[in-house]
């Protein structure tokens, strides 16, 4: 590894170099660079690329850039440290090479970190999604007493064991350009940085009326009529989607190849994500009391891992085949 | 003799396990090694733990197994002879056993005459057998929490193995673990040595080398200094102290290899917040630790703990890192304290609703009725009353009580505690008092949690007590009727830990220790429907395991005391005697203070020949009525019947009775506990005599029935304080 490109040192990255750096860095570790996943989600875990590539054994790596929507973590843009939707750099290595954490350092380096001159700990922090039947075990990444990067070894996903595991690392984008660009608020980050005129662009400038107008609905406007009867529309689809694919993967007369593959089970998942943004709403408006949380995680939760089964399934060869 | 070192390299364990893990590996190999006859008297063993390794070195072992000869039982005789000729089992149990046919023997054991064979068994070297065998030892690593990392899944770990260094003297132990084979080669310091492998030569240069890559591999060593580097950074403020705090100088201890500290400050105006919440961002968030002045007051510093070295321009650059961190979560707590005081505690009452308590049980708006309900049983229970009835006193203490347990768990819905839950008590105390409520309903909210730990203090007022009492003992009756007792190592509710504070605050609580006990608080949780399925005696007993794993940790009591204390009348209901004769069955109420103080008496008593006499005769008694019962024969109804053929032995132990009984109960209530023991040991020469003398199991159904009621009276005055028949067996 060469030494830090040094004009990167001195003058830090914009929000958007920040993210062509680490695009560039897992690009040339053999990751496949794919878009944010353009449906809503609320951690780039839940992008189908993370949640249903890390099932069965074929070795896969990816790397994107998947903004996380948090409808209750919204603050009308106000509070210079907390966002609706922030913007979780995400790497999946499955399986998990040996010097992964060695790599993990070098892309801090290859973001203008220089690890001599900073104080880095893996400090235990497990992660779980019980709305996603999924876990694993990992850290969090302190960078000078901030918390940068979740590395996480998954374990199980949609309740299924994994088998070969897949190393999980989440950036979080925002913090670690703050960090950079060392400033105090989000919304004061350099984003871009105009090359002929050098006038800058800020995160405030790009993002501030996301963040005020999706508070206001988020937490005011969103028709919570309406959210139940949407939710429970995609899950009754979601279902049917799933019922008609389990029957046609467990028939083995009904197993060749073609049929198997035509089982649209990825809309089935962009379904199931909509009914876990739409709880998130409901969540956010206060709308779900103490009784109907459980059940309504626990209904997800039924979607996810009946998903993640078939999709399994799915990638298996029909024993007759 | 031999030296071998034995280094497994991690990625980063938990720091809460490596201490036990790092204490579990040396004495794996130590018991290996004692198991293995690798063992000497100048043996020594010494273990290392960094958050990437754990070692074990030990220094004068054997280099081989002493060889052994070992007798081999085969056949019997009649088996493996035929009139004096071999037949085929013995030569098949020779060649087995690698000996000539003519070379066995015969031994006559306890099933017969048996042929057997002495076999030499040449001793092992100590690198064979090490290499064989340590790898399932590294595998038997307790951890609470594992994982799998390999194609396959052939092993479980806390994290990933990346290397192995296992030496004996200077050669390599060729041993395999987790797909990797041990060498002579370790690592240093991610970033301060770098990627390059560090050779290991010997097991003595173990300590040096891995110093000279930037690891310190004796944990003591570093926590020695952290601490000494802790002072020396404290030193750059006149007058400051840091703040001890032995749990988080372990912490950093198992997150560095190469310590170092750093000083850095914050705006004085955050000292405006409350000391417990600046400290628990500090400490709990990020691990810092907070300077104080002489009288204990925050000072605007705090230290972290790297787990690098660097220059000052370096050391410029983490410090305001850090700083940067701490100043944006301190901004946070003063947006949240600003943002929470919008809604009153009172208002946010009805927000509970919303909260789960557990899913069984409701909301904590449930939760908070039943602890009000609760709190008001338990003050009608205090004996003698806490105030007059009728006094002002009394209705202004049962409102407040009331206030704390309707807004104690209000904090719950404060972004405060939704950011920061282990301060869920403490913040509500913290608005309580911001919002200009009572002191003592501030002080009862900020303690009701209390004690959350072994180590924590109690309640500070009778209030807190309360509704710390309330809080704890509904919950416990509460599940125990849905069902949820901890069983076993299981206790997912905490319900044991919740026992162990009602104990200790009935126990050492000044307000609440002589006017409660174990029976008035179960009582003041069970509603008046819930009196099912032996709901009280499950509740009652989960609580009498709570009182005598209290005496046995804080008291230091004997088991045998602690059951004896345990099974007493006072501890468990309050029926006073059992059998109502001589009208001395008058009920007196103890707190659970002077049960514990009588437990530490009786446990200093126990050694004299005194007591164990009376409490070899009390069990003889307890086994008479027990197989008294056992055979169906009836007593005690009707109570004591002075006959016309009372012997007179029979008369002096009635009589005897009922002089200790009212000695034992007045001495007792007044904190005689010495004179306590001294009247049930003055029961002895009577109740000898009685048993030389009386037969009681006599045939004529009256006279038996009367003997066997007198005796089951005198054992429960005894039994009112101490069940003595326990002590029989110490």
């Amino acid at each position: 590894m060469a030494a830090p490109i040094s004009v990167l040192t001195k003058t830090p990255l914009t929000f958007q170099e920040l993210l062509f750096q680490l695009q560039q860095f897992w690009a040339s570790r053999g990751c496949i660079l794919q878009q944010a996943y353009d449906v809503e989600v609320g951690a780039g875990t839940m992008s189908p690329e993370t949640f249903l590539r890390v099932l069965g054994p074929k070795p896969f790596r990816v790397a994107y850039a998947q903004p996380s929507r948090r409808p209750a973590d919204g603050r009308y843009g106000q509070n210079p440290n907390r966002l609706f939707k922030h913007t979780q750099m995400q790497v999946v290595l499955k399986p998990p090479p040996d010097d992964i954490q060695a790599l993990y350092l070098k892309s801090l380096e290859a973001i203008g970190i220089d690890l001599r001159q900073h104080d880095v700990k893996f400090e235990e922090d497990n992660w779980e999604s019980p709305t996603l039947g999924a876990w694993g075990i990992g850290w969090q990444v302190m960078l000078d007493g901030l918390e940068i990067t979740q590395f996480t070894y998954f374990q199980q996903c949609g309740g299924i064991d994994l088998d070969p595991i897949a190393g999980e690392i989440t950036y979080g984008l925002e913090r670690i350009a703050a960090f950079l660009q060392d400033v105090d608020s989000i919304y004061d980050i350099v984003w871009a940085r105009e090359p002929d005129t050098g006038r800058e662009v800020t995160y405030g400038e790009v993002r501030l009326a996301d963040e005020l107008q999706f508070s206001v609905y988020n937490f005011e406007k969103a028709d919570v009529e309406k959210l139940w009867q949407h939710f429970k529309l995609y899950e009754e689809e979601c279902q049917s989607l799933l019922a008609e694919a389990r029957g046609r993967l467990g028939d083995t007369e009904d197993s060749d190849a073609e049929s198997r593959s035509r089982l649209p089970l990825l809309a089935a998942f962009d379904l199931c994500l909509k009914c876990s943004h739409l709880f998130n709403l409901l969540d956010a408006r206060g709308a779900i009391s103490v009784t109907e949380r459980v059940g309504v995680i626990a209904r997800i939760r039924t979607l996810a891992v009946g998903v993640a089964k078939a999709y399994a399934a799915q990638q298996t060869q029909p024993v007759n085949a | 003799m031999p030296a071998f070192l034995l280094e497994i390299g991690l990625e980063e364990i938990p720091a809460g396990m490596v201490a036990a893990a790092q204490a579990e590996l040396a004495e794996r190999v130590h018991k290996l090694l004692v198991r293995e006859r690798l063992t000497t008297d100048t043996l020594q063993a010494m273990s290392f733990s960094t958050p990437r390794r754990l070692a074990v070195r030990v220094d004068g072992l054997l280099p081989r197994q002493a060889d052994m000869e070992e007798e081999i039982v085969g056949p019997s005789l009649k088996v493996a002879y035929k009139d004096d000729v071999p037949t085929p089992a013995a030569i098949a149990f020779a060649k087995k056993s690698g000996v000539e046919v003519s070379a066995l023997q015969t031994i006559q054991n306890a099933k017969g005459e048996y042929v057997t064979a002495t076999v030499r068994r040449a001793g092992r070297s100590a690198a064979d057998v090490l290499t064989g065998l340590l790898p399932a030892e590294i595998a038997g690593i307790y951890w609470p929490k594992s994982m799998y990392w390999r194609s396959g899944k052939p092993e479980r770990f806390v994290r990933p193995v990346r290397w192995l260094l296992a030496l004996l003297d200077e050669e390599i132990l060729p041993l395999e673990f987790a797909g990797v084979r041990a060498d002579e080669v370790s690592y240093g310091h991610r970033v301060l040595h770098g990627d390059q492998p560090i050779v290991v030569h010997a097991p003595r240069e173990y300590e040096e080398k891995l110093a000279a890559a930037y690891v310190q591999v004796d944990s003591e060593a570093r926590r020695h200094r952290i601490r000494k580097a802790l002072d020396a950074a404290t030193r750059q403020i006149s007058g400051a102290r840091w703040r001890e705090d032995e749990e988080l100088v372990e912490i950093v201890t198992h997150l560095t290899e190469w310590p170092t500290v750093l000083l850095g400050n914050f705006e004085k105006e955050h000292l405006t917040l409350p000391a417990e919440i600046l400290v628990t961002v500090m400490r709990d968030h990020q691990k810092y630790f907070a300077l104080e002045d002489e009288n204990k007051n925050l000072l605007p510093y705090f230290l972290a703990v790297l787990n690098m070295e660097v220059d000052a321009a370096g050391e410029a650059i983490i410090r305001h890192g850090n700083e940067r961190v701490l100043r944006a979560r301190f901004n946070d707590a003063r947006f949240f304290w600003d943002v929470d005081q919008k809604i009153p505690l009172i208002d946010r009452v009805e927000m509970l609703k919303n909260v789960t308590f557990q899913k069984d049980l409701g909301s904590y708006w449930d939760k908070t009725q039943r602890n009000r309900e609760v709190a008001r049983q338990i003050i009608d229970q205090f004996d003698p009353p806490i105030f007059d009835a009728d006094s002002v006193k009394f209705k202004t203490f049962c409102s407040g009580v009331d206030q704390a347990a309707l807004l104690a768990k209000t904090d719950l819905t404060t972004e405060m505690v939704k950011e920061f839950t282990e301060l869920q008590g403490v913040v509500g105390g913290l608005y309580a008092k911001a919002q200009r409520l009572p002191d003592g309903v501030a002080r009862a909210i900020a303690d009701h949690y209390k004690p959350t730990s072994q180590e924590d203090s109690l309640p500070r007022t009778p209030a807190g007590s309360i509704v710390a009492l309330a809080d704890k003992i509904s919950t416990i009756v509460d599940m125990f009727a849905k069902g949820f007792q901890p069983t076993g190592s299981k206790d997912p509710f905490a319900l044991r830990r919740a026992g162990n504070g009602v104990v200790r605050i009935l126990i050492e609580n000044e307000a609440v220790r002589d006017a409660l006990d174990l029976v008035s608080v179960v009582e003041a949780a069970l509603a008046p429907n819930s009196m099912n399925n032996g709901l009280y005696e499950n509740a009652m007993n989960f609580m009498l395991d709570r009182l005598e794993s209290y005496l046995r940790e804080y008291r230091g009591v004997r088991l045998q005391v602690a059951r004896a204390v345990r099974n007493s009348t006072i501890a468990h209901n309050r029926r006073g005697v059992e059998f109502r004769f001589f009208g001395l069955d008058e009920f007196r109420f103890v707190g659970c203070g002077k049960i514990a103080e009588f437990a530490s008496v009786l446990n200093v008593e126990i050694g004299s020949p005194e007591i164990y006499a009376i409490a070899e005769l009390l069990k003889r008694t307890v086994n008479i009525l027990r197989q008294a019962k056992e055979r169906q024969i009836a007593y005690g109804k009707g109570g004591y019947i002075t006959p016309h053929q009372e012997q007179p032995e029979e008369e002096r132990l009635r009589l005897k009775t009922r002089e200790i009984q009212r000695a034992i109960q007045d001495n007792y209530s007044n904190g005689k506990y010495t004179e306590v023991i001294m009247a049930i040991a003055s029961l002895q020469p009577v109740l000898d005599a009685f048993f030389n003398t009386v037969m009681v199991m006599v045939d004529d159904p009256v006279i038996r029935s009367n003997r066997l009621t007198l005796l089951a009276g005198t054992e429960s005055v005894v039994r009112w304080a101490a069940d003595f028949s326990e002590l029989a067996s110490i």
